[in-house]
């Protein structure tokens, strides 16, 4: 499983770059592999505003829906519509298909997330 | 409990499968990826194990008359060799099984029943065998099966084969052929919409006959393949799979499969009730396309103009005609053709149309 070195993790796959007090949110390799064939993404709207835990998009596969959660408060600042045209790019591509991207409200929330040899870790004591 | 494993297991695990419990059984429900599998029977061909289905013999000299007395459909004019679709149902209309019936010879007969019914079917033959002179056998643990379908079925199977396949016509078969060095019964059928092959054998030669279809169809581009695409492909093939368009509590005549329901027959059981529900059906199982975004999905609400009219049976980003499409069980005012409903997805309606359910055709 592929997993980039400068990107934070979560214990539900999901990863986040940060930008300052902007942060882009998908879904990992590890992710996009468990659900197989990505057949329709759903997304939030500009603006809408999220607290930590909650669900933020759908991500459907060939056989099953699953809910997305978001890891920090945060207001939506984009979101990338070209995954609702393309949905298959999250297979192909997990790292370059964002989802949204967030105003982080508490940086602090951060702290709480993984670095990538925590996930790497992490991963190996799913499997 | 311990997950039932097929002849073929440690050849799943070896090709990458993803291995999961269904009814009971450990198969893949895939191995490269569903939708490059489902691609693979439309346009080449895949190999399934279906070693799960049930096989039950019933043979004896009132194998017929039993037989038209269990089953909807009328075995009388099926000459051997030949198949035939039927339900196995309970008197109050309800589908106990779909299954397929092979006649091997005058008095002998091969059923094929879902895995997951195959227990509960024997129970109910036994249980209404009343004085008919015939013996029930229930041989699913000596056989093993595999499905391969797919446009380039027949050009792979002949390079295994002194057999003239194309003999073998649709929904019928051939007993005692060698594939592959192996005794095989073989039948022109399938639950894909494609044309295709299944392959009875011993549960000790199946692993012969699977290994040997994958070498030699490698040049044509076979891929193995899992029970998720088979289920993608009996779907826009319009086909029903037990517990979704047909059950306990969804009759064939709902299920909108009158045509393997004969009530011109002679008595059988559940005739009486499916004749009066044939009078006056209240509901039945249309197929629809979504106009808005989303995927359908198993028992999502159908709704019109805000009242409940059904539930969707089965539905899929169809991987074919990459459309969102489904099948569901509705009120019969509302399952004409064109007709717009909305399909409740994560609360909220979204608007599609009543179409024809087979959705494709080859």
């Amino acid at each position: 499983m592929k997993i980039l070195e400068d990107l934070l993790y979560t214990n539900d796959h999901e990863w986040l770059k940060v930008e300052e007090d902007k942060a882009y949110i998908g879904i990992t390799d590890y992710a996009q592999d468990a659900l197989g064939d990505i057949v329709y993404v759903e997304l939030p709207e500009v603006d809408d505003e999220f607290e930590m835990e909650e669900a933020f998009a759908v991500v459907e596969s060939v056989k099953a829906a699953a809910d997305i959660y978001i890891p920090v408060d945060g207001r939506v600042l984009e979101i990338n519509e070209d995954l609702e045209d393309d949905p298959s790019l999250v297979n192909e591509d997990p790292y370059e298909s964002w989802m949204i991207a967030v105003e982080l409200e508490d940086k602090s929330q951060l702290d709480e997330l993984m670095n990538s040899g925590e996930y790497e870790k992490f991963l190996e004591e799913e499997e | 409990m311990e997950l039932k494993k097929t002849p073929l297991y440690d050849e799943h695990v070896k090709l990458g499968g993803k291995v999961v419990d269904y009814a009971g059984w450990a198969l893949p429900v895939q191995y490269e990826g569903i939708m490059k599998e489902h691609k693979a029977v439309r346009t080449a061909a895949g190999i399934f194990d279906v070693t799960h289905m049930g096989e039950i013999i019933v043979k004896g000299k009132d194998a017929l008359e039993y037989l038209q007395y269990i089953f909807t459909n009328d075995l009388s004019k099926l000459t051997k060799n030949r198949i035939i679709y039927t339900f196995l149902c309970y008197p109050d209309g309800g589908v106990v099984d779909d299954l397929l019936v092979y006649k091997i010879d005058e008095d002998e007969y091969m059923l094929v029943p879902n895995a997951a019914n195959t227990d509960k079917d024997f129970k109910w033959m036994i249980d209404n065998k009343k004085n008919f002179n015939i013996i029930i056998e229930n041989v699913s643990d000596q056989i093993g099966e595999v499905a391969l379908q797919g446009p380039l079925s027949e050009k792979i199977l002949n390079e295994l084969t002194e057999e003239d396949l194309s003999e073998i016509k649709p929904f019928s078969f051939k007993k005692d052929i060698i594939i592959a060095d192996v005794k095989a019964l073989v039948s022109r059928t399938g639950y894909t919409g494609e044309d295709g092959f299944e392959i009875y054998t011993s549960s000790e030669d199946i692993k012969k006959v699977w290994n040997s279809i994958l070498e030699v169809g490698e040049k044509y581009g076979i891929a193995p393949t899992g029970l998720g695409c088979r289920d993608t492909l009996r779907f826009e093939a319009g086909l029903p799979l037990y517990g979704h368009e047909i059950s306990e509590n969804i009759s064939p005549l709902e299920g909108d499969l009158k045509f393997f329901v004969k009530l011109n027959k002679e008595d059988f059981i559940g005739k009486e009730v499916l004749e009066k529900q044939d009078k006056n059906l209240s509901r039945k199982v249309v197929g629809f396309e979504l106009k808005g975004r989303g995927v359908p999905r198993e028992n999502y609400e159908v709704h019109k103009n805000g009242n409940k009219i059904g539930h969707v049976t089965t539905g899929y980003f169809s991987p074919t005609l990459k459309k969102n499409i489904g099948m569901a069980l509705i009120d019969i005012a509302e399952t004409e053709i064109g007709n717009e409903i909305d399909i409740i997805i994560r609360n909220k309606p979204v608007k599609a149309e009543i179409i024809n359910k087979r959705f494709y055709k080859r």
